[in-house]
């Protein structure tokens, strides 16, 4: 016959102090502190000792002496006489406008793929199919190099330029677009069509709170869309009839000026990042789209909504849903990949890094510094997107 | 009687023709019968514009006089018996495994013999590849075949066969890089590697050593303690938010600071160093998601039989999660792969850079580099896409999602 037990559970003082959970935990979570910081503080210390023995200086004071290299193309002004850290922020602006064209074309590029991968059109589908493994499959940097010097350096020289519509001139020295400019008048028009959208938006806003809630009708569709093409034309009589000038590129002796110019490298890194990226976002487009099941679409049109609102109200709400995480990552990727650059360079962040480098020696401290950047931009591009995606999300149930 | 009447009653519908193929799939109403048509029109004009540039507009040369360099580098000509040694490892391995596993191994020993044949028949027009070479190429898919062979009298443990591989790797890298204290294995300085061995050695090495340190970085993100979760937190969001050519770069200035001048740290184990950190914050992402996926009433159930943290982790927690993270890894390792060009920057001659070096040296190039970027691309092109077809077999025979 087994005794029955006439033990008495363990008091929390009887517990062992190595078996005691709590114990464990904040043990465990101490020596990881001390590995961790230790690990830090011996990194630092040898690279400090070993940068005072070589004579290597470890200050970020020499961001304020003079470059005094030339970049080919910055975004704001700029001269070799500028300071370090006046080169460094033409780069950060250079590696924005990059990501920040090159995100906007990529969306539209993917999804136009990502659209007409799900066509019922059998060849039409196995096209995007074909783009896309074939973008997915080559490392970017192999695309840029062959964009760069397979495409753009092979151009004909200046006076035999390939003439396109527009008229655009493509050369060996890259591509001169003919583009809108604002005349002197021209502040009041895009004022005005800043004040359009505005107006629109908030009639948008507005008109639809009161539809939902009265039931009336309130065509806020049609009145948004009136608003935003009206405010715009008024603000164009109100300029003078001619807000805007089309600046066409002339060839004048061995160049061509005026119009928009765009730079070689310029050219290829937005044509290579922009098509790489489009392949993934594409993926991310289709399986988003068919993530939405066919009976929502087939539900949608038993109640009575037309093509417009099934689209708008149903598919798009939900597929965004499923689109964005994988969209944020693929924004990121592109962000980080513009760092490329720098072999074919495009004067970004990166290049500017590696030229400060061989200008003033300071490495370690210049790619602190770029990859800080990077840090930064990536970080702050997923809060916000984080935010939104947030508010586009289902309360779990 | 009734039979025939019920025969032509029950008989199949008209299977669908051609026609009917082609009206239902490309002209099913005039927008589609438009687009076919444009669609048609550019792959015509794509394939014979391609097809009269490969064959008769573009220059081979500099693609065709020089695969040693591009499958090995500078690696010591009278040396490359090493290599071959180990290549023979493979082979037999590769049958071994085809055997064994099927699936996804067989077509990669169909493609291997393919590459073999490739190599065999190269049409070089400088001397590089030399007759016992070619012959050697021929010998690899007769070692694949006897793989297959000995497997199949023999059975023999799918255990053994991974520990033959990973020792195969173990000795191959012994073999190439050489033994000092040995006269027969002189050392061979990673300097001279290059082309397609060191793109295999970084992406390999890469995602092999990433794989341990980043489940590690994932069970601390995911632990309730939180010292470790915010460290392993803040170490892959910061990895991750960072381009890798900045970290290479990173890498390639910092360890050499901490040894002394006289002991230099070689470029290869720099990029590998770097390309492992970087590999480590995507697959603790990855196996985070494995993790995420295992459901909590396993850990319940775990401890009330009354294992341990440690028990639980090891025993019931990552055999799950790891089942569903392999083809996210296989995704991941086809990113890195095509990423090792990235090494280029710091001076470390993978593929692509032995492709630029080529059209550098040689000045009768110039004008050829779409001609070898092409190439590389394809070389590229064809890896990545095996890896990603073997990927889909393997979801699909892992029955991931479905259970």
């Amino acid at each position: 016959m087994i005794e029955p037990t006439t033990q008495k559970p363990l008091s929390r003082s009887e517990i062992p102090l190595w078996r005691d959970e709590r114990v464990l935990r904040i043990a465990a979570q101490i020596i990881s502190a001390v590995v961790v910081i230790g690990l830090i503080v011996w990194v630092v210390s040898n690279v400090v000792q070993a940068a005072t023995q070589r004579g290597l200086s470890l200050g970020f004071n020499f961001l304020s002496d003079s470059a005094g290299f030339p970049i080919g193309e910055t975004v704001i002004p700029y001269d070799p006489s500028r300071s370090f850290a006046y080169a460094f922020l033409a780069g950060v602006l250079s590696t924005l406008k990059v990501s920040i064209i090159g995100v906007i074309l990529s969306t539209i590029l993917g999804t136009f793929i990502g659209i007409i991968r799900l066509s019922s059109n059998w060849l039409v589908s196995k096209l995007a199919l074909a783009y896309i493994e074939i973008h997915r499959n080559i490392p970017l940097l192999v695309l840029l190099f062959l964009w760069y010097s397979g495409v753009f350096l092979q151009l004909p020289r200046v006076q035999n330029s390939i003439v396109w519509p527009g008229p655009t001139f493509i050369n060996q020295r890259g591509m001169y677009m003919t583009w809108p400019r604002l005349t002197s008048t021209g502040q009041i028009f895009l004022i005005s069509i800043v004040v359009g959208i505005v107006v629109a938006l908030v009639a948008w806003v507005l008109l639809s709170k009161v539809q939902e809630n009265t039931g009336r009708s309130t065509y806020y569709g049609w009145v948004s869309l009136l608003l935003f093409i009206l405010v715009p034309v008024a603000g164009w009589f109100l300029s003078g009839g001619n807000p805007i000038r089309f600046d066409v590129p002339e060839l004048s002796g061995f160049n061509f000026s005026g119009g928009l110019y765009l730079t070689p490298e310029f050219a290829a890194l937005l044509i290579g990042l922009v098509t790489y990226t489009a392949a993934f976002i594409a993926e991310v487009v289709r399986a988003g789209i068919q993530a939405v099941s066919r009976g929502q679409q087939e539900a949608a049109r038993a109640l009575g909504l037309n093509y417009r609102q099934i689209l708008s109200l149903v598919i798009l709400p939900q597929a965004l849903r499923v689109i964005i995480p994988p969209l944020i990552s693929q924004y990121l990727n592109l962000i980080k990949n513009s760092s490329l650059a720098f072999f074919i360079g495009y004067p970004e962040l990166f290049f500017i890094g590696k030229t400060t480098t061989n200008q003033a020696g300071r490495a370690l401290q210049v790619i602190l510094l770029v990859m800080a950047v990077y840090l930064v931009i990536s970080l702050f591009t997923s809060l916000i997107l984080n935010i939104y995606n947030r508010r586009i999300q289902f309360a779990e149930r | 009687m009734t039979t025939t009447t019920q025969t032509e009653v029950i008989r199949p519908p008209e299977s669908p023709g051609l026609w009917k193929w082609i009206r239902e799939n490309l002209f099913s109403n005039w927008i589609n019968g438009l687009l076919t048509v444009i669609s048609l029109i550019v792959i015509y004009w794509v394939v014979t514009t391609s097809v009269r540039w490969v064959f008769f507009a573009a220059d081979w040369s500099p693609v065709l006089t020089n695969p040693l360099l591009y499958l090995v580098g500078q690696y010591p000509r009278e040396e490359l018996w090493r290599l071959g040694a180990s290549l023979a490892m493979v082979s037999l391995l590769l049958g071994v495994s085809w055997r064994k596993w099927g699936g996804v191994m067989r077509t990669f020993a169909y493609m291997y013999a393919l590459f073999m044949l490739i190599g065999a028949f190269w049409p070089a027009q400088g001397e590089t590849l030399t007759m016992p070479m070619r012959i050697f190429f021929l010998v690899n898919i007769l070692v694949t075949l006897a793989g297959y062979f000995l497997a199949r009298v023999a059975a023999i443990r799918s255990a053994y066969i991974l520990g033959a591989w990973t020792a195969s790797a173990v000795i191959s890298l012994i073999l190439l890089s050489g033994v000092e204290a040995l006269n027969l294995l002189p050392k061979v300085t990673t300097g001279l590697w290059g082309g397609l061995l060191v793109t295999l050695i970084l992406a390999i090495g890469g995602i092999t050593i990433s794989f341990p340190i980043g489940v590690l970085l994932a069970l601390g993100r995911r632990s309730s303690l939180p010292v470790l979760s915010v460290i392993s937190t803040i170490l892959i969001e910061v990895v991750r938010g960072v381009p890798l050519i900045g970290i290479l770069t990173l890498f390639s200035i910092i360890l050499p600071l901490f040894l002394p001048p006289e002991m230099r740290i070689d470029r290869l184990l720099r990029a590998l160093v770097g390309m492992t950190i970087f590999s480590a914050a995507y697959m603790a992402e990855n196996v985070r998601g494995g993790l995420a996926a295992v459901p909590d009433g396993q850990i319940e159930a775990a401890k009330a039989v009354g294992l341990n943290g440690f028990q639980i982790t090891t025993l019931i927690v990552l055999p799950q999660a790891l089942r569903a993270v392999i083809p996210p890894i296989v995704g991941q390792f086809i990113s890195l792969f095509k990423d090792t060009t990235l090494a280029a920057g710091i001076a470390v001659l993978e593929l692509l850079s032995v492709g630029r070096s080529i059209l550098q040296a040689n000045p009768e190039y110039i004008g050829l580099q779409t001609e070898v970027y092409i190439f590389i691309a394809a070389v590229f092109w064809i890896f990545s896409y095996l890896m990603s077809y073997a990927s889909r077999r393997l979801e699909l025979a892992l029955g991931v999602g479905e259970r």
